[in-house]
């Protein structure tokens, strides 16, 4: 069922929920595959919810129904030269859905990109949600003004949630300015240790480091820098000096190589399964050391400066036992193994307490996030 | 201001739960004379005063779990208290409550500059987390006013925020991880040095929870590389207006500068009788503030005086050096002290759009003729969070009631125009009242039912945030 109002969304969910009526929640349906098997006799589509409904450039906020296309988002920032600050993934090529992707998906999923690193996740962009609860109930909290501190932030808590807490209907952003231009430097031939080294020599440096990835097969790191035009120039060549006694790095100014990290272009065309492990950036090596020994066409790219590892395994490599007592986390992304799970045994119970208590009688994405 | 009745079994018991804490904690640990639990009766808005039945000062994590397991078996309400420096009242006790004050818990547990983290205990105090790594040239970002002496527990309880988290942010965006320890005496890791959970995001919900879910014990925070440099500028504008369309235009030419404060006529005024900081004859003065080389400083001040030029400041004042920094920040930073001191005041903490700036503060100017008491006005413009001073006399009958309607009128404009009721400060006992005027009942219902999950006895901090009436059928349980 595509629905096109709030109301009635909320109508819809307290029918199903009286009837006993599983819903999967959907939105362009591109990221469907990041969840676990969903039990759902009827699909709720929010695609009709399609509306900007305030934009202010000067107060750097946008509010949109869920069910915007993100690029209709992204377009209309462009034009008052802003941008949604977290740089959402696109799945598509990596995930072979297709569909249009929109914010209430990203934000479900809570998406970013390689500009996670310095401006935060999709959730710390998030300043306001409206949603529908299990029971039909609408629900407001935070708002349009970013700093915000009036009562719970169930904002956070529904950003990632995978509609199993709500389906949302409207989602508010602060937004930034987007930069003049921006500007890459480009480290070849380190192992994964020193580009790991590099990169963090480049995020502890004070130039504003935007994006720092790795992808291990090439041996090719990326140090990012955004900003005004004069600005970019000075921080690249800053960086270069830095970086001059790591490896031999030169200056690049191609888009198109973070649109490859963000999307993780290089594992599309691979036939494997592709997991997301998020640790600190210095154990990132030793996880991904720990994948290639247990099989040996095993690939990595790693985001966030080491601290995001993307793996690229046989579809029957457990990847969670890599971590082998690093703190983090493996999600699957695609694949056959679990997609998600509780990291550890209290979180399980309260997860599964406030699932109960926004869902009683779990119809929403029922088992999604296991 | 209305709190809840007293438990009287929990009062008639009071000798026997002094026992089991004793029991738990070294002597000097806990504090159960009248004259001494007096220290605890109040946080900064000491408006509001109510000696707690006991003080507990723990210094682990395992003695916090084994009080919060006495406290949840003997049905004794618990309130956490970080340093007591909460405007809201955050930290006020009730008479049959345990305040566990987190104070002693300072220590720093873990530093990696590789992967930019710190790990303290929550008693540390704000200033003193950048203090560990300064040597180092990082920084924690968020910095409220209060960084001195409020604590890392109590950032995390109220989502702290500060002058510069316009590009920063507050709390909940430099948090990665925390231990907290339940109602039952729990104790549960949630995130860590690395980015992001892969369940529901707890610690976006913990953060700024207002110690209602439990008591965070250590914090894995944020730590930033300073900027190479930092410069002020300093301009006046003969009207709040003007003063406020300068601010949209600044944000709206992509320059992020890294704080824009704002201050009016009445502040400058008191501002300048108090700290002497040169300010000029304005009514409404700004502080914008940029990072980076000396060069990239230039240029971005450069951007933003051209926008400011088309404004026709009264004064533009760039700092050529750090004294000139400082003396730009000094009028600023003491601006609190100088209200102080000529005259009991109240200071809201509404939010708003940045673009209706000019029309709220135009509004408040109103309400201040109408209850016939002045108001001074310092705030983040950058970011829309207002700090409005209402000055009242607390000896003369009847001026803090006068002082909390007209307050209380200003949040209900800041809600009207789009904005909230508290930015930075938290709702407390403060403006709990007022909270359906943001939410519906429906939405504060949504709320609490997150707390039923993780304190379903409602024990802990549970007078605060809701309107009683909302919660009442909760705590009674």
């Amino acid at each position: 069922m595509i629905l096109s109002t709030e109301k009635g969304v909320a109508q819809y969910v307290s029918d199903a929920n009286a009837n006993g009526r599983k819903l999967r929640i959907q939105g362009g349906g591109t990221r469907q595959a990041l969840g676990n098997p969903c039990q759902s006799n009827a699909v709720l589509s929010t695609a009709g919810l399609n509306n900007i409904s305030l934009y202010e450039p000067s107060a750097l906020t946008i509010v949109a129904a869920s069910g915007t296309p993100l690029a209709d988002i992204e377009k209309e920032l462009l034009a008052e030269g802003q941008r949604l600050p977290f740089e959402p993934m696109d799945h598509r090529g990596l995930l072979g859905s297709t569909g249009t992707p929109t914010i209430g998906g990203v934000v479900a999923c809570n998406i970013s990109g390689p500009a996670r690193i310095q401006a935060g996740a999709c959730r710390d962009s998030l300043i306001g949600i409206r949603m529908v609860d299990g029971t039909g109930a609408v629900i407001k909290n935070g708002g349009r003004v970013m700093k915000n501190v009036t009562g719970y932030d169930l904002v956070k808590l529904m950003a990632g949630s995978f509609g199993t807490l709500g389906v949302l209907t409207e989602v508010a952003f602060k937004v930034l300015p987007a930069p003049e231009t921006s500007a890459t430097v480009l480290v070849e031939g380190l192992s994964d240790e020193q580009a790991i080294a590099a990169m963090s020599a480049g995020l502890t440096a004070p130039y504003g480091v935007s994006g720092a990835a790795h992808i291990s097969k090439d041996r090719t790191t990326l140090i990012r820098v955004e900003g005004f035009e004069k600005s970019v120039a000075y921080r690249v060549s800053q960086l270069q000096s830095v970086l001059a006694p790591l490896g031999e790095a030169s200056i690049v100014s191609n888009d198109n190589l973070w649109k490859s990290v963000r999307d993780v272009e290089p594992f599309h065309a691979l036939d494997t399964a592709v997991w997301r492990i998020s640790v600190p950036p210095s154990d990132g090596a030793k996880v991904a050391k720990t994948l290639e020994a247990s099989n040996d066409t095993v690939q990595i790219i790693y985001d966030w400066g080491g601290g995001l590892i993307w793996a690229s395994t046989p579809d029957d490599l457990d990847v969670r036992a890599a971590l082998n007592g690093i703190s983090g986390y493996a999600e699957c992304v695609r694949g056959t193994h679990i997609k998600r799970l509780p990291q550890n045994a209290a979180i399980a119970r309260i997860e599964k307490g406030l699932r109960a208590k926004f869902d009683p009688n779990g119809i929403l994405n029922a088992g999604i996030m296991g | 201001m209305e709190m809840p009745k007293p438990n009287k079994q929990v009062l008639m018991r009071k000798a026997h739960i002094l026992r089991r804490l004793q029991d738990v904690l070294p002597e000097n640990a806990v504090i159960f004379e009248e004259q001494e639990v007096r220290a605890y009766e109040c946080d900064a808005l000491t408006a509001y005063r109510c000696p707690p039945m006991i003080a507990v000062l723990p210094s682990s994590t395992e003695e916090v779990s084994a009080v919060l397991k006495i406290c949840h078996e003997e049905d004794v309400p618990v309130v956490p208290r970080g340093s007591g420096t909460s405007l809201a009242g955050g930290a006020l006790p009730t008479s049959d409550c345990v305040i566990l004050g987190v104070a002693r818990m300072n220590a720093v547990l873990e530093t990696n500059y590789d992967d930019r983290y710190i790990r303290v205990q929550s008693g540390r105090t704000n200033l003193s987390v950048t203090g560990a790594v300064e040597q180092n040239d990082f920084f924690y970002a968020p910095d409220p006013s209060s960084q001195l002496a409020c604590a890392i527990a109590g950032n995390v309880a109220m989502n702290s925020g500060g002058a510069h988290c316009l590009k920063y942010g507050v709390t909940t965006n430099n948090l990665l991880g925390v231990k907290i320890v339940m109602m039952d005496g729990e104790v549960v890791e949630i995130g860590g040095a690395y980015l992001d959970s892969t369940g529901l995001d707890l610690l976006g919900v913990i953060c700024g929870s207002e110690g209602q879910l439990g008591v965070v014990t250590e914090a894995t925070l944020r730590i930033l590389r300073k900027p190479e440099g930092a410069r002020p500028v300093l301009m006046g504008f003969d009207s709040n207006e003007v003063a406020g369309a300068c601010v949209s235009d600044i944000i709206k030419a992509g320059v992020l500068p890294v704080a824009i404060e704002f201050m009016d006529r009445p502040c400058v005024e008191a501002v300048e009788d108090f700290a002497k900081a040169g300010y000029p004859e304005a009514e409404a003065v700004l502080i914008v503030e940029v990072e980076g080389s000396d060069a990239e400083i230039d240029d971005q001040l450069e951007k933003i005086k051209k926008i400011a030029l088309k404004h026709k400041p009264v004064e533009l004042r760039e700092s050529k050096s750090e004294e000139e920094s400082a003396a730009i920040w000094a009028g600023r930073k003491a601006a609190f002290g100088a209200m102080g001191r000529i005259n009991d005041y109240m200071c809201l903490d509404g939010t708003i759009p940045v673009n209706e700036l000019p029309k709220v503060l135009h509004r408040i100017g109103e309400m201040s003729e109408k209850y016939g008491l002045k108001v001074a006005n310092v705030f983040h413009a950058g970011d829309g969070n207002m700090h409005p001073l209402i000055l009242f006399d607390a000896n003369k009958p009847g001026d803090l009631e006068l002082c909390e309607e007209f307050g209380a009128e200003v949040l209900r404009l800041c809600v009207e125009v789009g904005g909230c009721l508290t930015g930075e400060h938290g709702v407390g006992v403060e403006k709990r009242d007022l909270m359906l005027t943001q939410y519906s009942e429906i939405d504060l219902e949504a709320q609490m039912k997150v707390k039923d999950v993780f304190d379903p006895k409602w024990l802990l901090n549970a007078a605060k945030v809701f309107p009683l009436a909302s919660s009442d059928d909760r705590r009674l349980i």
